[in-house]
């Protein structure tokens, strides 16, 4: 079986910091702007390399939308950073009107999403913003899963017009994807190669698919492991195939499984190849204090409770 | 152009705001007719540098951005006039497969239009953006916005007005049409604001007043004013008192017709008191 090394532990978040110095460096239209976030959103280098392509807005999201909207009536591509939960749910209706609606080339930058922010709680952990963001027309949903892929992510995005919603957050996690991936918008990742269960996985979850699938192996049980960075557009295919041959799913996400990844996936199969489904997800519930693990461990979001997934829906083919 | 051809001009946008919010019994009469002499003075008045040619990167040319986007019959008819798309397009208004939505959006591709308005208090904010571009770009061209001032209640405005000030974003012309209606009532009764003037130098704004905003030539003179005003390290500010409904006395000085077309009987009454001048659609 394939091994895939945890080459040490990285931030998603400085993945798309990495990312965005180097676009400073290379697309001179490439512009930033932040709510009071530069150092959790690893903007710094940017900003010192590129003072006058930064916009510090202070605490004012929806002013900072509005304003990634209009400079892109300039010919620039504005990157917007902040916690996920302001990215979103704070300035709904100023990036459905001022950025969907307007077709406006903005990218929505969204580090600390989903639970593994950790100890500063529910207020903060944003476990719906896929969905609000997915339900936009014209919007691009990417969740990244390692350091390697959300700098890669961080620089495809720049080359795509159109609205983005990049999703990536806060812990230190296992960095395992390719240092010099190249990165395809709406391109699934097959990580394994399986012929009993599909599990398909996105952000951090997909580090916790492949020891899933490591011990699912240990018992005899193939399991074909899809990275989707690329929530929307979903690559229908890519899933459509892997359940033919599987037979029955299990998606992974950190986010509810109402409006996320999921339901996605089985809006697919439903359309296209009906199958069985577990959703490792949170349960239509908020998060809470604690340490990423903890919360993983908590809320069923780790490699036990996909193991324990695809074993339920096993029974179910 | 000379001041009696820019109020002929206006005239005939009054027809034309009558006769699109007539025709499909919807859209809103009110704030069109009491602001329009100002899109008559940005647009013909030779305050803006503008391309009818339209290039949504409106490079090298002046932009503005209308917040308070129910009001886009008033819009519409100027940029048609204006030559950004046929004037008898003003006939599809609110009708199934037009470009003219409702609410004025880039959508449907609608020349003259730079993004989408309707939910208030986005405008501001959209308009910085595209200043700060210009400045990075090094284009001197100015950044023109209208508002409503119910529409300042609308948080958004603060931190847009508070970020223009506090970093000097002078390149931009921000008015405010002070006709003092909201849907449901005065806004002193819905929301009272205090002292808008008050408020906006507060923050750190040039603020300047155009006393009848209905009169073509303090219009005229005062958006003249403003610009001389930029580039001075403050964003500038223009209260406009107008009338909402003018033109038209029946509609004016009442928030009943916001967003109320007139009926038959009442748009007669109505072109009578606005005569064609440049042909109606």
């Amino acid at each position: 079986m394939k091994t895939y090394t945890d080459t040490g532990k990285k931030d998603t978040r400085s993945g798309f910091g990495a990312g965005l110095t180097e676009l400073g460096r290379t697309n001179p239209n490439v512009v930033a702007l932040c709510a009071d976030l530069v150092g959790s959103l690893k903007m710094q280098d940017f900003i010192d390399e590129h003072p006058d392509r930064f916009f510090q807005v202070g605490i004012a999201e929806a002013n900072m939308m509005g304003m990634a909207a209009g400079l892109t009536i300039g010919g620039k591509i504005p990157f917007a950073g902040t916690f996920a939960n302001f990215a979103t749910g704070r300035v709904y209706d100023q990036i459905r009107q001022s950025i969907a609606y307007s077709g406006k080339n903005v990218k929505i930058c969204a580090s600390h999403s989903g639970v593994t922010l950790g100890e500063d709680g529910a207020t903060h952990q944003i476990l719906e913003d896929i969905g609000l963001m997915k339900m936009l027309p014209g919007m691009t949903v990417i969740n990244t899963c390692d350091y390697n892929q959300t700098k890669a992510a961080t620089l495809a995005i720049a080359e795509h017009d159109g609205p983005v919603y990049l999703r990536f957050g806060r812990p230190k996690v296992a960095n395992f994807t390719a240092e010099d991936q190249k990165f395809e918008i709406g391109k699934a990742v097959r990580l394994y190669e399986g012929e009993d269960v599909t599990i398909i996985a996105t952000g951090h979850l997909v580090w916790e698919a492949i020891q899933a699938a490591q011990k699912l192996s240990e018992k005899g049980i193939s399991a074909d492991v899809i990275n989707i960075h690329t929530i929307k557009p979903l690559d229908e295919q890519a899933i459509i195939n892997s359940v033919k041959k599987t037979g029955c799913v299990v998606t992974a996400e950190e986010h509810n499984f109402l409006g996320g990844l999921g339901e996605s996936v089985a809006r697919t199969l439903a359309e296209n190849h009906p199958a069985p489904q577990e959703f490792v997800a949170t349960q239509d519930t908020f998060g809470e204090s604690g340490t990423p693990e903890q919360l993983f461990e908590k809320y069923g979001l780790n490699a036990d409770a996909i193991l324990k997934a695809a074993q339920r829906v096993l029974k179910r083919k | 152009m000379e001041i009696k051809e820019l109020e002929d001009f206006a005239t005939q946008v009054r027809r034309d705001i009558l006769r699109q919010v007539h025709k499909v019994n919807s859209g809103h009469p009110g704030g069109s007719l009491g602001c329009t002499e100002f899109f008559t003075a940005l647009y013909q008045g030779g305050i803006m540098e503008h391309k009818p040619e339209f290039n949504m990167d409106g490079k090298d040319e002046d932009l503005f951005f209308l917040s308070n986007g129910h009001i886009s019959p008033v819009f519409y008819s100027v940029l048609a006039r204006s030559g950004y798309f046929p004037v008898e397009e003003l006939n599809t208004f609110r009708l199934i497969d037009s470009r003219l939505q409702g609410h004025p959006t880039t959508h449907e591709g609608l020349p003259g239009i730079r993004v989408a308005s309707g939910s208030l208090g986005q405008g501001m904010s959209v308009a910085l953006g595209a200043a700060q571009a210009k400045k990075l770009n090094k284009d001197k061209h100015l950044v023109y916005t209208l508002h409503g001032d119910g529409e300042l209640q609308e948080g958004q405005n603060w931190e847009a007005i508070m970020y223009a000030a506090g970093n000097k974003v002078d390149n931009l012309i921000a008015t405010v049409d002070l006709n003092g209606q909201q849907i449901d009532g005065s806004t002193e009764t819905v929301l009272p604001m205090g002292n808008i003037k008050a408020k906006f130098e507060a923050f750190g704004w040039e603020v300047m007043e155009i006393e009848d905003g209905n009169d073509m030539q303090q219009v005229l003179d005062g958006l003249k004013q403003a610009k001389s005003l930029t580039g001075k390290g403050k964003p500038v500010c223009v209260l406009m008192t107008t009338v909402m409904g003018n033109g038209v006395d029946f509609m004016m000085h009442t928030h009943a017709w916001h967003g109320k077309a007139p009926n038959d009987e009442q748009l007669e009454k109505a072109l009578e008191q606005n005569p064609e001048t440049l042909g109606d659609y």
